[in-house]
């Protein structure tokens, strides 16, 4: 009975600590700007490849094979953990044990898994530790970044201990039962079952405590680490774009000026709608952005796919399109206090563009899309990139030299070079064939 | 045998409707070296009697190194002018050689009213030599060896990695990939407007990298299918010194060599 109340009571908190975080964060969402994802059904085709059977993470094939084990044995393992909830609520063992085939199908498939995942972390770890990965190096990769992934790696280290330790130890206290359940486990169970039974239960309750102690502490930590993934990446997938990488979202405020400009008779007509606020064309800071790209910052784990496939990075320039998302995520929590508490007119002297991710980083980018198209994630880069360029150059006329010419260009010639559009047909010239 | 291009404004004032508006683009019109792939592809297009035009001098630039570059306002003012230009003339299908071009009339004029069938050439040349039209039997090539630059705005912005390959495929010739290639392929270095500025300071330039991963192929020939990616890989083969050893075509001047056009 003791054990259900300090069971229930330590639920209700961490859930309560996490509501608490999460709601904060969706706080910080709703001072952003729309997005639109697209029709549902092409959405959930996508979640399903891109999230379930992790396509992207699968290009790099090796780490991706593990990295892979690794989710579908989460996904499987959750079950148990939300059966240690149900069982830690009511105070019966194996709640779910009702299933019957279901049962034993999560059973066995979580004991193997426990024991991939377990290897798979310990891979992981020696890999960060001891192995230099280029990709995981950078300037925007601090101490912090190193530190939160082996702390998130030792927490999950535990968890799979204890979880291996609950299956061995439940086999040793009912053999014929673990067989069924812990097929692996349960050749480790065998070894205990002489101990005495109590000792047994002790143990058992050691790692069930711990495991759903470290549970409890880890989801809690997810929201103010770069492990946030864990959370927000399906949904992160799913909210992604359906359409080409190659496409950009319309300014339509800018269409209906281009429209006015155009075409005269509008322009003197009487406005057929009240002025609105004037928007800032383009994004300077946390506010211009749409919710997407801040979703995606959440998401984004700091793999370091993106910048190890970006040709300026690549090439040596500063442009590291996973800093983009971290400056992004950094700058939103810097900010988004103060206005929740001052109003929008908050203002630090500061911005996300120049203070945090300089004017060199954006002009470098090709916009080959190759970080977006490595993203596990769907994180898209090249449009918080390119949305940061609009602001540059129609807010402030501050792009390089060469693409004011280029712009001049076009708007005198309709071309980027300076050639006369009479010559467009030039080309043509005598041209014969056989 | 002359070749005289259809002029949109010409060819609806005899009140005839082409099927296709053929858009040159702001390279193919003025650029040395570019022009000599709209000429080549010009006399495919005659060779498989299309029924085309051009819209010669009301032809302006789509707006796209101006959008990727951020000035939203510049494209929107072209795309508004070419959308308007299209109703005029009934456009209903466009073929481009340029994949930025292809891309921004396919994904971005959609927002702005202008839906059209948007055909990059490779994917029109694919359809000829599928259905059996275009046969290319010459062995001219036959003991080259060919690699295939991806452009990013046809590949990883549209997904279309297929139709230039089959288009090479279909030339007697050995082809070789580059160790990057499809979607991973890596970018020339000129899109997003950095064709026409100075790049930022690195330890390397993009199409120098690129260069030296075509180089790594052995391949006698790189087959480009984009005006910017052949302005920056003609520049890597110079930098390398090996512009007399190693040749950088457009898949269309490849098909009209081979042909004997």
């Amino acid at each position: 009975m003791i054990k259900q109340i300090v069971f229930i009571t330590a639920t209700i908190l961490s859930f309560g600590i996490l509501g608490y975080s999460l709601l904060r964060i969706y706080s910080f969402l709703k001072l952003t700007k729309s997005h639109k994802s697209g029709p549902l059904g092409k959405r959930i085709s996508k979640t399903l490849f891109v999230a379930l059977f992790q396509t992207k993470i699968l290009r790099r094939p090796v780490i991706g094979v593990l990295h892979a084990l690794v989710f579908w044995g989460f996904i499987v393992i959750l079950f148990g953990s939300l059966e240690i909830i149900i069982d830690g609520f009511t105070g019966i063992e194996k709640s779910l044990s009702s299933l019957g085939f279901v049962y034993h199908v999560i059973s066995i498939s979580g004991d193997v898994f426990s024991w991939i995942i377990l290897i798979a972390i310990c891979v992981f770890f020696v890999r960060r530790v001891f192995l230099s990965v280029k990709r995981f190096e950078g300037i925007e990769m601090k101490r912090r970044s190193h530190s939160d992934a082996n702390f998130a790696l030792s927490l999950i280290f535990i968890l799979m201990v204890t979880l291996i330790w609950m299956n061995i130890l439940s086999s040793a206290m009912n053999l014929e039962e673990g067989k069924l359940l812990y097929p692996i486990n349960a050749l480790f169970g065998q070894f205990f079952t002489s101990l005495d039974h109590t000792i047994l239960l002790r143990a058992y309750e050691i790692n069930w405590w711990t495991h759903i102690g470290v549970i409890f502490l880890f989801m809690n930590i997810l929201p103010y680490s770069k492990h946030f993934h864990v959370f927000m990446s399906v949904p992160n997938v799913f909210f992604s774009r359906t359409e080409p990488l190659g496409k950009l979202p319309n300014m339509d405020n800018i269409t209906k000026e281009v429209k006015l400009m155009m075409d005269p008779n509008l322009a003197f007509a009487a406005p057929t709608e009240p002025v609105s606020e004037i928007e800032r064309f383009g994004v300077k800071d946390v506010e211009d952005v749409t919710w997407k790209n801040y979703m995606d910052s959440l998401a984004c784990t700091q793999c370091g796919r993106c910048t190890a496939s970006c040709p300026a990075n690549i090439t040596g320039k500063m442009l590291s399109p996973r800093k983009i998302m971290i400056d992004l995520r950094a700058r939103m929590k810097e900010k988004a206090p103060h206005i929740l508490k001052e109003g929008k007119g908050y203002n630090d002297n500061k911005s996300l563009l120049r203070d945090y991710i300089t004017t060199e980083e954006l002009w470098a980018c090709t916009t080959c899309n190759a970080c977006a198209q490595e993203c596990p994630v769907n994180i898209n880069h090249p449009e918080m990139i390119v949305f940061m360029r609009r602001f540059l150059v129609m807010e402030e006329s501050a792009a390089p030299t060469g693409l004011n010419v280029m712009f001049t260009n076009i708007e005198n010639n309709g071309a980027p070079w300076p050639f006369s559009p009479e010559d467009r047909l030039l080309w043509a010239n005598d041209l014969t064939t056989n | 045998m002359n070749i005289e291009i259809p002029v949109m404004a010409d060819v609806t004032a005899k009140g005839q409707q082409p099927e296709f508006l053929f858009w040159v683009g702001c390279a193919g019109a003025f650029d040395d070296r570019y022009k000599k792939v709209s000429r080549a592809f010009t006399k495919i297009l005659h060779h498989l009697n299309v029924n085309y035009a051009v819209l010669g001098k009301e032809e302006t630039c789509t707006g796209d190194p101006a959008r990727r570059a951020g000035n939203e306002m510049l494209y929107q003012m072209q795309a508004l002018t070419n959308i308007s230009t299209f109703t005029r003339y009934n456009v209903k299908k466009i073929i481009t050689i340029c994949p930025h071009c292809y891309n921004i009339f396919k994904n971005d004029y959609p927002d702005l009213g202008g839906h059209y069938e948007v055909i990059n050439y490779t994917q029109f040349l694919q359809t000829y030599i599928e259905n059996g039209t275009l046969k290319i039997t010459s062995d001219k090539f036959a003991d080259k060896s060919i690699t295939f630059h991806d452009p990013c705005y046809l590949g990883r912005a549209n997904g279309e990695y297929a139709a230039p390959r089959k288009v090479l495929e279909a030339i007697p010739s050995t082809k070789v990939e580059m160790k990057r290639n499809k979607s991973f392929a890596l970018c020339c270095g000129a899109g997003g407007g950095q064709m026409f500025k100075e790049a930022e300071k690195g330890n390397k330039e993009v199409f120098i990298e690129r260069t030296e991963d075509a180089l790594e192929t052995g391949a006698n020939i790189i087959a480009t299918s984009c005006p910017f990616c052949m302005v920056m890989l003609t520049d890597g083969l110079k930098y390398k010194n090996k512009e007399e050893e190693i040749f950088n075509y457009d898949i269309a001047e490849l098909i009209v060599m081979a042909m004997g056009w």
